[in-house]
């Protein structure tokens, strides 16, 4: 049964809607958090053997079945430290609009980005 | 591994990133996505990857959260809640999406296959070599650190422009 992997695309759903449908940005951060975390979990159940253990390596010579796979681990845990850097700058340039607009709705900065087209 | 432990996770997961959606008060939703992001941490160890367990609890679930909170602290907790017209749209294109991910689902491996080409094709060497080649017997750590050191090392200048940014965008103008 593949059921891991449709809890993935759940997520993956959930957190699409949520960049889209939602107006407010931190709403669309959470959206972007949960879409992350869909691939990163899809990676990682590919990484998994049935009846292995931990990618570590405890007597020389164990057959490589006995153990996950290591490779989506590692490039998981890239993504998970890039991930955390990005939400700093999002977080950066959302503090920063709303200081420049008071608002952090979608439609309330867009129409005031239409009105006053050339704001220093 | 248990299966039913992994999937009683995987609905708390899903329950604490619906709560982090539908929250009308962003303070509660940053908690949620806290705690979506501990629940994470659960899931992958169950799925067998502590590495990235203990990383997604300190950086998923901690530094995201006091990052989140800090942002709410000099911005405002409270969401209008005038609908979005096009959430239709977006929940047609997304149950496409989905539709289309579901159908590709079938062409996969079977979960935990052992000759799934994920776990056949290059995979197996690290893990037979790691102990003679790098000396460590955990094979996550020699991957990260010996043989995609490159990698890791490019990726403290990742996290340095994200820094440099945050810190470009933050800074007062004079």
């Amino acid at each position: 049964m593949n059921y891991p992997y449709w809890a993935a695309i759940a997520l993956l759903m959930l957190g699409l809607y949520t960049m889209i449908a939602q107006a407010n940005y931190f709403k669309k951060f959470i959206g972007m958090t949960i879409f992350q975390s869909a691939i990163i979990l899809f990676f990682l159940l590919t990484s998994v053997k049935r009846d292995a253990t931990l990618p570590v390596v405890a007597t020389p010579g164990t057959p490589s079945a006995a153990m996950m796979n290591p490779l989506p681990h590692a490039l998981m845990l890239t993504a998970i430290v890039v991930a955390v850097a990005t939400a700093g700058v999002a977080f950066a340039i959302l503090v920063r609009l709303y200081a420049t607009y008071g608002s952090l709705e979608e439609g309330v900065i867009a129409a005031r980005v239409t009105a006053e087209p050339h704001e220093p | 591994m248990s299966e039913l432990v992994l999937a009683g996770l995987l609905v708390l997961l899903g329950a604490l990133a619906l709560v982090a959606v539908s929250a009308a008060d962003l303070l509660i939703a940053a908690i949620a996505l806290g705690a979506y992001g501990f629940a994470l941490a659960l899931v992958w160890a169950a799925l067998g990857a502590p590495d990235v367990s203990f990383t997604e609890a300190v950086v998923g679930a901690g530094a995201t959260t006091v990052f989140f909170l800090a942002a709410l602290l000099r911005t405002s907790r409270r969401r209008s809640n005038v609908p979005n017209p096009q959430r239709l749209v977006a929940l047609g294109a997304v149950l496409a999406v989905g539709l289309v991910l579901l159908v590709a689902t079938r062409q996969l491996p079977l979960w935990g296959d052992v000759g799934a080409p994920p776990s056949t094709h290059v995979s197996p060497r690290y893990l037979e070599r790691t102990l003679e080649e790098t000396l460590t017997p955990n094979a996550v750590t020699a991957v990260v650190a010996d043989y995609r050191s490159y990698d890791t090392l490019i990726e403290t200048l990742v996290i340095f422009t994200g820094g440099l940014a945050g810190w470009l965008l933050l800074a007062r103008p004079r």
